[in-house]
């Protein structure tokens, strides 16, 4: 039985945590065989496998550019390493459908690129739309899910038995594959279930770049028959979906081990030299930064110059840029305390009620925006009225939707703390509590941040539940861009897309920092 | 030392939220709104304390109407909320809030977002009604149109001559468009102009077109804009579009913008007038403040507004359009009440067996 302080806490977030399912329950059990009709037609099994082949194509993508970044940043002499570590986290807060409307506007049939060729005889691209652009833009959008863990756990790995395979005679590169990736395993499944988990939910991207996926379709019943027991239905499938892709994750596990069992402090990393592949590590690395955040940034400070040229007013937003930030970093927080508990729980109590329990955390992250927020309507406006519309329920809401981001960072940084150590505490006559607070949380620091600062992030660009649980003439920078891209003011869209990654950079810029204190 | 530095992200966070409250406090301004084009402001009425309250949930964007409600808002001394979203996933909502809504008024971005929440509203006073015509309200009196948005071909002069443009529609499920139409099969107003084909054509002729529009491969785009932006971009020659966004490229891009509208010349569904509407919440404790609004919305200064800002057909007497637009009665309107355009269920259900929808 875990002590109080965990599960009081985590009992209390599993209730919030299945708002969304029994609402989304409710609502279907009342159509009928309707959206049984819609879920089990042919076409559904199309959109199914459509969904299921972008999913794995992205989480490969991010894996792969997600570690070699970590440990080229972290590990190795690659030249501007810090630059790079801390511009390669800032595409997250690019919100997707801005980042699919800058893809089409670059790589369209029509687009930039094809006006740069047109001298070369290049009349037409090949088309972006379908799967290419729509996993291209979640790949390039997606990958810090997986770079920011790998890298925090990097930062936490005892170089012991990398040391040991290199005085064994493997060589830098050797003793990574066969050493370090291994132990980042965790790290690298948490943030590639998240890809995945995001990839599902995603409807800004697929929307724009024409490729038909389960979000779409949910959408499509929102929007064109203001169905909400089809849409309801199809939710739940999604639901199901993501919890199919939860066990199929957990059975890759296992009983590894990750933390030390010797006794012995941490030293500092080993960093390799790249030697002649210094150079084309750095291209590989601009290259990501180029395609994933420099590239956007020109086109909409072109945007914006185009439109300022034009007589367009130059808008600093400072109101919603301090809303936004304000609402983030409270999201940041609620979502790392209530995390913490959960991580415990399931890393240090694992059996049947802590995998129940972490696989509602991630029920939230995998639905689209919009049934989340309707859920909280569902329950805000009649059960808990005095605090709807208020910023406690719009926080509270993104817990629920991006709590396993801050999970899964809490939890691979706990499988890297040893057991033993809370017991040394307690067996000097410390309660559970006070050996967590004194011997484990300053250990599960590193983590915890990570995890907060990819929340930060998240909450940022956030919009469905921003727009409907948000208390009335609240503003952030990314309704503000919505408010003008959805009616093609690109010029007004753009300054605040921009404001958007330069405040993403005041976390990363923390995280970043604060690495460098360490050395 | 150690423990301490361990500890400073979470500090640095701490000192982050405090900070910005702070600031947020002492500094922002919560209705300070984006900067929009400006408002013909009459003689600033003195600012009337106690004037009550409103609380809008508008699916028509802020980049749009929060000039014209923060100026109603400035006339009356009412203090307006507004809460923008999409009209679909505020129509939601609604529904979802019941009897404990907070909003007094509903104004949506179509016909189809007020029906959705029909059974939540309450009959306008005739004194509303009598402004606009009748073919843009509910016959119930539930809501009443406020702006018109006409359906309109986007085409390309350079690669579309004048006289190939087709005269309906209809036509366009010609093989020689093949490849060269857009359109946005999801969108509301594209489903609403579906609903009146049906109407004005029966399912028959309404099937045939959708089926010789997937034959001849119609490029499928999530909404209006991005075909606009399409067709100026040479990806496709015809877009199936609202007037009025073709007006706000011209106005970022220039005259020379590549792209031009065309109202269909033989009428029918390609030809349809639309509007924009608003309706009040049975639940409203506002009443009078929220028909207020609405009349407002009805008056002649808005009505300007929207003719002069957002390139939309005005719909009360006496009020000049856009000169960039066509005038109404040049157009081959169908005679279509806009409340019988209410079946989108059957409208979604008869895309989706013909393939133009999952």
């Amino acid at each position: 039985m875990p002590p109080l302080f965990i599960w009081l806490p985590a009992a209390a977030i599993a209730l919030l945590m299945l708002m969304p399912p029994v609402y989304l329950l409710v609502r279907t059990l009342e159509s009928g065989t309707a959206g049984l009709d819609v879920l089990f037609s042919m076409r559904t099994l199309g959109i199914l496998i459509r969904t299921v082949v972008l999913v794995g194509i992205v989480t490969g993508g991010c894996a792969v550019i997600g570690v070699s970044l970590a440990w080229l940043t972290l590990r190795t002499d690659l030249p501007f390493r810090r630059a790079f570590g801390l511009l390669t986290a800032l595409p997250l807060a690019i919100p997707s459908y801005v980042f699919a409307l800058l893809v089409i506007t670059a790589l369209g049939p029509k687009g930039m690129a094809q006006g740069w060729l047109e001298p070369l005889g290049v009349d037409r691209l090949p088309s972006v739309f379908g799967l290419p652009g729509a996993a291209l833009t979640l790949t390039l959008l997606s990958f810090p899910y997986v770079m920011l863990p790998v890298k925090a756990a990097l930062q936490r790995m005892d170089p012991a038995m990398e040391e040991a395979a290199r005085s064994l005679g493997r060589s830098s590169a050797e003793a990574f594959v066969q050493v370090t990736l291994p132990l980042l395993r965790p790290a690298i499944v948490a943030g590639s279930l998240l890809v995945a988990l995001y990839t599902l939910s995603d409807f800004g991207a697929v929307s724009l770049l024409r490729y038909q996926t389960f979000t779409w379709v949910i959408f499509i019943q929102y929007e064109t028959a203001f169905d909400r027991s089809i849409a309801a239905a199809l939710s739940l499938a999604l639901t199901a979906l993501a919890i199919a892709l939860l066990i199929a994750e957990s059975r890759t596990r296992g009983s590894a081990v990750y933390h030390r069992v010797t006794p012995g402090a941490q030293r500092t990393p080993h960093i390799a030299s790249l030697g002649a592949w210094r150079w084309p590590a750095t291209l590989y690395a601009a290259a990501v930064v180029v395609l994933s955040l420099a590239g956007p940034m020109a086109v909409l400070v072109y945007w914006v110059v185009r439109g300022v040229s034009a007589g367009e007013p130059l808008d600093l937003l400072w109101s919603n840029t301090l809303s936004t930030i304000y609402v983030s970093a409270m999201a940041a927080v609620a979502v790392a305390i209530a995390a913490t508990p959960v991580a415990l729980l399931t890393v240090r109590y694992p059996g049947w009620v802590a995998s129940a329990l972490e696989r509602l955390a991630y029920v939230g992250f995998a639905l689209p925006g919009l049934a989340v927020a309707l859920a909280f309507v569902f329950f805000g406006a009649a059960v808990l009225t005095p605090v709807y519309q208020t910023t406690f329920l719009l926080v509270t809401a993104y817990v629920v939707l991006f709590l396993p981001a801050s999970v899964g960072a809490t939890q691979t940084a706990l499988k890297q703390v040893s057991p033993r150590l809370e017991e040394a505490a307690r067996s000097l006559g410390k309660t559970p509590f006070h050996a967590f607070r004194l011997v484990t949380l300053p250990l599960l620091s590193k983590g915890i941040a990570a995890g907060a600062a990819l929340v930060f992030l998240l909450t940022m660009k956030e919009l469905p539940a921003t727009l409907i649980l948000s208390p009335t003439g609240f503003r952030t920078l990314a309704t503000s861009v919505w408010a003008a891209a959805s009616e093609a003011f690109f010029a007004r869209a753009a300054m605040p897309a921009i404001l958007l990654i330069v405040a993403a950079g005041v976390p990363t810029t923390l995280l970043i920092l604060r690495e460098q204190e360490e050395r | 030392m150690r423990s301490f530095l361990h500890l400073r992200p979470a500090f640095a966070l701490v000192t982050l939220v405090i900070a910005t409250a702070v600031v947020a406090a002492c500094g922002a301004d919560p209705t300070a709104t984006p900067t929009a084009a400006p408002v013909a402001t009459p003689t600033p009425a003195p600012m009337q304390e106690g004037s009550g309250s409103l609380v809008i949930y508008s699916g028509r964007s802020e980049s749009l109407v929060d000039p014209i409600i923060q100026q109603f808002a400035d006339v009356t001394g009412i203090d307006v909320e507004i809460k923008y979203g999409g009209t679909a996933s505020l129509a939601a909502t609604l529904l979802e809030e019941g009897t404990n809504s907070p909003a007094d008024v509903f104004y949506a971005q179509d016909p189809g977002g007020l029906g959705a929440v029909e059974s939540l509203l309450s009959p306008l006073p005739s004194g509303i009604l009598e402004r606009a015509p009748d073919w843009a309200q509910s016959p119930q009196g539930l809501w009443t149109g406020i702006s018109g948005r006409a359906r309109v071909l986007v085409y390309s002069p350079d690669r579309v001559p004048e006289s190939e443009l087709p005269a309906d529609i209809f036509d366009l499920t010609d093989p020689k468009w093949k490849g060269r139409v857009g359109w946005a099969p999801t969108n509301g107003s594209f489903l609403t102009m579906v609903t009146g084909m049906r109407k004005l054509w029966g399912e028959e002729k309404t099937a045939e077109w959708i089926e010789g529009m997937v034959a001849n491969n119609a490029v499928i785009y999530p909404k209006n804009t991005p075909q606009v932006a399409a067709v100026a971009a040479g990806e496709i020659d015809i877009g199936l579009v609202n007037h009025y966004y073709l007006y706000r490229f011209v106005t970022e891009e220039g005259e020379d913008f590549p792209a031009r509208n065309y109202h269909p010349s033989g009428g029918g569904p390609g030809a349809l007038i639309m509007v924009s509407g608003a309706g009040i919440l049975s639940t409203t404790e506002n009443r009078e403040n929220a028909e207020r609004f609405i009349e407002f919305l009805l008056g002649t200064v808005a009505q300007q507004y929207f003719a002069g800002q957002t390139f939309e057909y005005p719909l009360v007497e006496g009020v000049n359009i856009n000169r960039l637009l066509t005038p109404l009665d040049e157009i081959a309107r169908p005679d279509i009440a806009l409340a019988d355009l209410s079946d989108l269920e059957g409208t979604t259900a008869i895309l989706r067996d013909l393939h133009a929808l999952p």
